[in-house]
């Protein structure tokens, strides 16, 4: 099933008001612990699973993410690894997993290769944070021949006719930005913000998931019936480096 | 038909979605000044009563002599306001940082020498200030850090990755991405994504325009070859932009050779056959990368070649085989650098140094009525530890302990 037919499954679910997606830094600390916390996500229903795999450049994350990713090539961290990895967890899990990284990552790996690659995995989406749709042609034209969901991130600086732009190529569903900004850093959600998931509802039919700085369940009850999706990125990694992975089960189990 | 900001298949503009609507607002705010020919009358003058311009196009008569070939001409761009090229770019951007009515400015910094020039223009035009500079290269441009900061810029240390310029601009790209509304991000050099190239270069066109006229009038004729070193590119194409039309004008790019092009510890993309293709800081050129597209440290004594990609427009120029690339060793450049003080009493930087090493390579089997002109982009004395470290110079070591107890006592 496409991702956009999976996520509005999940949905149509009456217990589920809103969907769980969170980031995985692959590699970081390592696999092992990769492998741990995505159990522990997954046991606790969380619905979608963002897996970076990491870049040495990596210019539209905040300091947490980008010290994952360093620590993580350090570690010896290689493309390779990571879809071997992710193959394993797309046959061990029934959750959605998306692959996050920068374009250099595929397209040095070759672009074709690459999607063909993610397909076989069974990988449901890329975000891709630093390919708008006016970059990489045959990106675009690959993701339609695999049907895997580009994902396109909507900002609060994103005007209308920006908006629908993005929609006419995005799959899946849209990531908003909830601020400006890198990632890590919480957000304060205030009025503005309302206006600004009025203006993304109004130009996407897609499902809306919302990130930056979602850290506790205060941020998701907020979000839900705002957003479809709430995105938990650098909490997780926190609490990994600070509690351990057995700390991420009780975590996700409390969010909502 | 050409995409903009694509020369050849290089360039682009690679940015996270939320930089779309700022990078619209720098289009058209380049775009009108490109098309406005008082702006660059504007740009003309401040650098003619703020940066000493034109610089001067000095005959190195003596080492002409010395090689008994071409006769060699040094561009002065050492003579810029801060000392070094950078300035051209970093005023221009000043002034469309005033058309843009943006409040900070925030820039990158590899040898401290971008820095310096950013940090110098927003004290002159009343913005607020803040330098990315990567760990490594605060600890060996340590004077250029307390020159920024004594103009009342900010200096970040930055500590991921390399620690070097690659990581820096990562950085001022984060802070842009937050502050975007009342922030420019001056990118110092011709790379990153669409419109800086094109915007770096055409401020930087102003040292070709001269170096054209100048040895018109000086020599008499177009040189022969014209060597510019290349980190990023932004001198190389200033100088290159006075010649491109010409195609009897040969072009060399000198790129740092580190501890040689074998050794795996170098900054040469286009010289060596390390580099491939890649996207990476928002544009597609030549990285020096390993095979999963990771980037990789490079390796030069001169902190502003040190650098994993280079300008889009250069690697287009490569591919086309109108810009001929070289790569010259550190210690070379010592060599080089050394002869240039003590035969023309002028003290060129590290980077420059590297033009000048090419230059010598080739001058003796020129013709004596032949001329090249060598791009001396910046001073040497602002690299006086570094300089004075790999020369091993005793008598200053001496020094360095005295001030050091003295500060310690």
């Amino acid at each position: 099933m496409q991702l956009e037919q999976l996520i509005r499954a999940e949905l149509a679910k009456p217990e589920k008001d809103i969907l769980l997606m969170t980031h995985i830094v692959l590699g970081y600390p390592s696999l092992e612990v990769n492998r741990e916390v995505i159990r522990q996500m997954v046991e606790n229903g969380v619905e979608l699973i963002e897996m970076q795999i990491p870049f040495s450049e990596p210019m539209a994350d905040g300091p947490t993410i980008v010290r994952a990713n360093q620590e993580a090539l350090e570690a010896g961290t290689t493309v390779k690894e990571c879809l071997a990895f992710a193959e394993e967890m797309c046959r061990e899990h029934a959750t959605s997993f998306l692959f996050m990284t920068y374009y250099n990552i595929l397209y040095k790996y070759g672009v074709e290769a690459f999607f063909k690659k993610a397909k076989d995995v069974g990988i449901k989406g890329f975000i891709i944070p630093d390919l708008p749709p006016e970059e990489g042609e045959e990106f675009w034209r690959m993701a339609a021949q695999y049907d895997i969901a580009p994902i396109l991130i909507y900002a609060p600086t994103s005007t209308e006719d920006r908006m629908r732009k993005l929609a006419a190529s995005a799959k899946g569903f849209i990531y908003c930005v909830a601020r400006k900004g890198v990632t890590g850093t919480h957000t304060d959600f205030d009025s503005s913000f309302n206006e600004y998931m009025a203006r993304c509802r109004k130009n996407t039919t897609l499902p809306l998931a919302v990130g930056f700085g979602i850290s506790c369940r205060d941020d998701i009850t907020f979000l839900t019936g705002k957003a479809d999706i709430g995105v938990i990125g650098t909490a997780t990694i926190n609490l990994v480096d600070q509690k351990g992975p057995e700390a991420v089960g009780p975590f996700i189990a409390g969010l909502r | 038909m050409q995409k903009p900001g694509y020369y050849g298949q290089w360039g682009g503009a690679f940015i996270p979605e939320v930089l779309f609507e700022t990078f619209q607002e720098l289009n058209a705010a380049f775009t009108a000044a490109k098309a406005d020919p008082s702006f660059w009358q504007e740009y003309v003058d401040l650098m003619a009563t703020y940066s000493c311009r034109a610089t001067p196009l000095t005959h190195a008569a003596n080492l002409s002599k010395h090689f008994g070939g071409a006769q060699i001409f040094i561009k002065r761009e050492d003579l810029n306001h801060t000392g070094a090229h950078k300035a051209n770019n970093v005023m221009g951007q000043g002034l469309l940082v005033k058309k843009m009515g943006k409040k900070r400015v925030i820039a990158e910094t590899g040898a401290g020498q971008h820095g310096v020039a950013t940090a110098t223009m927003a004290a002159k035009f009343g913005l607020e200030c803040t330098i990315y500079m990567g760990e490594e290269d605060v600890m060996r441009q340590r004077p250029n850090v307390f020159w920024m900061e004594k103009l009342g810029a900010t200096v970040v240390p930055v500590t991921s990755g390399s620690k070097t310029l690659k990581d820096a601009i990562n950085e001022a790209f984060r802070d842009w991405v937050t502050r975007m509304d009342d922030t420019h991000y001056v990118m110092g050099t011709v790379c990153g994504p669409h419109p800086f190239p094109e915007m770096v270069a055409w401020f930087q066109s102003i040292i070709g325009k001269e170096a054209h006229k100048q040895i018109l009038k000086q020599f008499g004729s177009l040189p022969a070859r014209v060597y510019a070193c290349v980190g990023g590119g932004s001198n190389a194409m200033g100088i290159f932009q006075g010649f491109l039309d010409h195609p009897q004008v040969e072009l060399i790019g000198v790129e740092a050779g580190g501890h040689g092009i074998d050794s795996g510890q170098h900054a040469a993309r286009l010289a060596s056959k390390d580099a491939s293709a890649g996207v990476a800081q928002g544009y597609h050129t030549m990285f020096l990368q390993n095979s999963d597209g990771q980037m990789m440290d490079t390796h030069s004594v001169a902190a502003g070649l040190d650098y994993v990609g280079v300008s889009p427009i250069l690697t287009d120029l490569w591919d086309q085989g109108r810009v001929r690339f070289e790569a010259a060793t550190d210690k070379e450049v010592m060599a080089a650098l050394e002869l240039t003080m003590k035969r023309e009493g002028i003290i060129p930087a590290l980077e420059s140094s590297h033009a000048f090493v090419q230059a010598y390579k080739e001058a003796g089997d020129m013709k004596k009525d032949e001329a090249l002109i060598i791009n001396m982009s910046g001073r040497g004395d602002k690299d006086i530890f570094t300089i004075a470290h790999a020369f091993n110079d005793p008598s200053w070591k001496a020094f360095i302990i005295k001030k050091g107890a003295e500060y310690a006592a």
